[in-house]
């Protein structure tokens, strides 16, 4: 039985890859990417020593994540930084809200944050009276159109610039252009004012700094830059398995960052930040707030076989290996992660049952834990996932489908022999496909059936 | 003083944590902290000052940041000069600093300082920020700075262009010896706000195309004084 | 030596003449080849369909069938990835754990046994034509197996190779991932057979029956004049 967010997942997935406009667009936007991540990586002394190096200190801050959070967090708050534990999205919202509303904050600038979409940030405090703008452009223009992030690092790679010169014409009235810079400085323009008008700026954090009390955040526009340094109070939300052990780990971290989610050396801004303004400096927020965010990691932690997928860095290289995603594109999956990662960790956060079909939509080539740049066992997490669902619920006629089959081949030369006779029907098969059960009809979509040989290898060998 | 939620998310994670996790494809666990430096996998770097500058040039050339090398501080007031001619300069902002105030004096311009703890909106309005820095970076291209080094957070960004300028004995190799450069200096007393800077701001956002200025400076100049 | 050939199912019952091929290679290079009758599947569907236990009922028919001492060489990239790397995960913390590991030890995908553990290239085959190869992803990522096939092919008479672009991507095959989400597997061989196309190859030639029935199917579909053949009948051919 198909949960609705697979039904959903299903019909998305149909219409996207019949679309080839979106698979030629998405194709060569990889394309680029693909040529600038191979050059960098082509530039590291020993990539792969690199990932395992990187492994290795995600496993050490994971594997014992309540010391290094307790280090971490108190060094912030002996600076000045307030630090609220929150559960759940709920409990994350509603301390963000209750801030804004103890501060009387009427504007809200938003740098990326993957975290704050997951627990769906922006509705509450809209709701609660705030404008709420984003201010990576990416972002920026995925809010305007009203829709979600199509990639956690590109939100807008499926939109041409003509589209986006049309969405600038209708909502900011601005003049339509076909030039991408033009397209650019109409949304600077837009937000220079929204970043000076800021009561609250909310950001997210790359990683979070055990040793040394700090939250890392790296981006390419230097809007969070401003984000975090223009409005009185600067709000980050964290997830709690972000902390890194070192300060010097990021002398790591940000290079491989880079060239796995950009294909860049480093990106142009890597901000560090570990409380509100200090007395001896001429400007800064007055208040820092860090939300630790839970919301379903400790039940991952909890599943030892897949904790490693809490050592993600979110920097969509495994999306961009993916010949799933790139068919059927981020907006058919339904999650505020996509790809691999999204796939392996949805279930955990979300419910396995609601969100098993995504670890069925992969043909498991692995390419996706090839590129992982910190070694996350992506492909085989989805096997878990599998396996896992079955356990919980396995579906009663599949079941029975697969034991049956697991009888049959304890009976080859009775499986063999049903083949043979199945021989003179297949063209009846074919051409009554629209009519035979799934599999069958969903191979005979857009495939022949494969050749039933005359003689099977098991009969030439008893003939040898 | 812990709350009841730390308590709780604590918890939750000491629980989880009895289970060990396998490590069958992570070859040096245990042993993050006897690792080999992150240098030996990262691309390399020339030993040599002469070398490093080079690739710090070569770097710049490539991100689109403006170098400009100046024998000693006169001559670096005059290359400030030229710049503001360049690019016709009406405002500055900056902050105090032995070598900066030299330079920026040279510049002979309207100058808002950061220690007057001007207006934001009177910050928008400057054509350039004009900062120090606590390090160059050879192997990536990148300036370091912080709060407390380079008139705080907002001078070197939210102007349209920002202006370093810094001295060769601030050229250190790569990012761990930067990163080392900064527990030195501030260990036990860092600045709420650092940053490594490397090149003008930029988005890919729009098909891919790279286009400068998205937010942050458009231009960046390092005027190096040796 | 005595080579034990393992047989999946579907080449057994669709593509017979890849095994019969792998027989005539290694018979010709001196060796003895035996075949288990008692077996057919390793049960990789089972498996990655999630129901483990129908998987470890299979398994247990191979362990037993194939206990011993001989190399076991498999002619498919995805079951050979299933005896080699997953049986050992199937069977961990069970009796059957030893037996799991002691016959992944000998297991090892056609190419990968011909070249890495016989040691040899040239089989003195002769193939005229064009052809382009298809790396079929449990053999390139599970197994490693990436330089044996062009090695072999490399001493081919006559045979010209040419690489596709995207030599590594993902055919769409997947096992039941094909019959589940037929539009995904369908838009992704549909690429895939595209590159193969645009290199003007007259054969696609892979290490696995599996991604090439899938891709034939679609080939056959489109009336394309491509035809796909696994790399055990290009090496038999002379």
């Amino acid at each position: 039985m198909l949960s609705s967010f697979a039904a959903r997942f299903k019909a998305r997935a149909t219409r996207l890859t019949a679309d080839l406009e979106h698979r030629v667009k998405i194709r060569s936007a990889l394309e680029s990417y693909e040529k600038a991540r191979d050059e960098r990586k082509a530039l590291f002394q020993d990539w792969e020593a690199a990932r395992e190096g990187a492994a290795a200190i995600k496993w050490e801050a994971v594997n014992h994540l309540d010391a290094y959070l307790v280090r971490f967090v108190e060094k912030l708050e002996s600076r000045g930084a307030k630090v609220f534990w929150a559960g759940n999205a709920e409990e994350a919202r509603d301390y963000i809200v209750a801030l804004a509303k103890e501060k009387g904050a009427r504007s809200i600038i938003k740098s990326k944050s993957m975290t704050s979409e997951e627990i769906h940030l922006n509705e509450s405090l809209r709701q609660a009276g705030c404008e709420v703008v984003e201010s990576d452009l990416g972002e920026f223009i995925v809010q305007l159109r009203e829709e979600d992030p199509y990639h956690i690092v590109f939100p807008a790679m499926h939109l041409t610039r003509t589209e986006i010169s049309d969405l600038f014409h209708e909502k900011l009235h601005s003049t339509p252009t076909d030039n991408p810079e033009e397209l650019t400085m109409i949304a600077r323009r837009e937000l220079r004012l929204k970043y000076l008008r800021a009561d609250i700026g909310i950001s997210g954090a790359n990683f979070g700094i055990a040793e040394t009390g700090m939250i890392s955040i790296t981006e390419n526009e230097g809007n969070a830059r401003l984000t975090t340094a223009i409005p009185r109070v600067h709000v980050a939300l964290m997830g709690i398995e972000k902390v890194i052990p070192k300060l010097s780990d990021l002398a790591l971290f940000l290079p491989m960052l880079a060239t796995a989610g950009t294909g860049q050396q480093i990106t142009c801004y890597n901000s560090l930040i570990g409380g509100p303004r200090q007395p001896d400096e001429a400007d800064g927020p007055a208040e820092f707030h860090l939300v630790l965010l839970d919301n379903g990691r400790t039940q991952l932690l909890a599943d030892a076989e897949q904790r490693d997928a809490l050592h993600c860095i979110r920097c969509g290289a495994c999306l961009n290996a993916c010949p799933i995603f790139r068919n059927v594109g981020g907006h058919t999956y339904g999650t505020t992660y996509q790809g691999p990662i999204g796939s392996v960790i949805t279930p955990h956060l979300r419910g396995l049952m609601d969100w098993k079909h995504l670890s069925y939509a992969s043909s498991l080539c692995g390419a996706c834990t090839e590129a992982c740049p910190v070694k996350i066992d992506l492909h085989h997490h989805l096997l878990h996932n599998r396996r896992n669902s079955v356990t919980q619920n396995p579906d009663r006629w599949e079941r029975f489908a697969f034991r049956a089959f697991a009888r049959l081949t304890a009976h080859p030369g009775l499986l063999d022999k049903l083949v043979r006779l199945s021989r003179p029907f297949l063209p009846l098969v074919r051409a009554a496909r629209h009519i035979m059960p799934p599999p069958i009809k969903a191979w005979l979509g857009s495939r022949e059936l494969p050749p039933v040989a005359p003689q099977s290898f098991r009969n030439y060998w008893k003939s040898r | 003083m812990k709350s009841e939620k730390q308590k709780d998310i604590l918890g939750r994670i000491r629980e989880a944590l009895k289970i060990p996790a396998p490590i069958a494809h992570v070859a040096h666990r245990q042993t993050a902290s006897s690792l080999p430096q992150p240098r030996a996998w990262l691309p390399p770097v020339p030993p040599d000052q002469a070398g490093q500058l080079a690739m710090f040039e070569r770097n710049c050339e490539q991100l689109r940041t403006e170098f400009c090398p100046a024998r000693g501080i006169d001559e670096a007031g005059r290359v400030a000069k030229g710049l503001r001619e360049k690019y016709g300069w009406s405002l500055a902002a900056s902050h105090h600093q032995v070598e900066l105030d030299a330079v920026v004096r040279a510049l002979g311009i309207e100058t808002l300082y950061m220690e007057d703890h001007p207006a934001q909106t009177e910050l928008e309005k400057c054509s350039v920020g004009i900062t120090a820095c606590d390090a160059l970076v050879a192997q990536t291209g990148s300036i370091l700075l912080t709060a407390r080094s380079a008139g705080g957070r907002a001078l070197s960004v939210l102007p349209p262009h920002h202006l370093v300028v810094a001295q060769i004995n601030q050229l250190v190799a790569d990012l761990p010896a930067a990163f080392e450069l900064l527990a030195a200096r501030y260990d036990g007393n860092y600045p709420s706000f650092a940053t490594f800077i490397t090149g003008p701001s930029r988005t890919g956002d729009i098909e891919r195309i790279l286009v400068f200025g998205a937010h942050g400076p458009r231009m960046l100049t390092v005027i190096l004084v040796q | 030596m005595k080579i034990t050939l393992f047989v999946p199912c579907f080449v057994d019952q669709l593509f017979p003449s890849v095994g019969i091929c792998a027989v005539r290679i290694f018979e010709k290079l001196g060796h003895t080849v035996d075949f288990k009758e008692s077996i057919i599947c390793c049960g990789q569907p089972a498996f990655n369909a999630g129901y483990w236990d129908e998987a470890r009922g299979i398994a247990r028919r191979v362990l037993k069938a194939l206990s011993g001492q001989d190399p076991v060489v498999v002619p498919s990239g995805s079951c050979g990835a299933m005896i080699r790397n997953f049986y050992p995960e199937l069977f961990k913390n069970r009796s059957e754990a030893e037996a799991a590991v002691q016959l992944a030890r000998r297991t090892f995908e056609f190419s990968s046994f011909l070249v890495d553990q016989l040691g040899v290239t040239d089989l003195g085959s002769r193939f005229p034509a064009k052809v382009t190869f298809h790396d079929g992803c449990h053999g390139l990522r599970e197994l490693h197996v990436k330089h044996q096939p062009r090695q072999l092919l490399e001493h081919v008479k006559d045979l010209t190779l040419i690489e596709m672009e995207d030599q590594t991507s993902c055919c769409g095959f997947g096992g039941t991932f094909a019959v589940k989400f037929p539009m995904i597997s369908t838009a992704m061989g549909e690429t895939k057979s595209r590159s193969a196309l645009d290199t003007g190859a007259e054969y696609l030639v892979s290490n696995d029956s599996s991604c090439l029935m899938h891709l034939q199917g679609l080939l056959s579909r489109q009336k394309q004049k491509l035809k796909t053949i696994h790399l055990a009948e290009v090496l038999a051919s002379s």
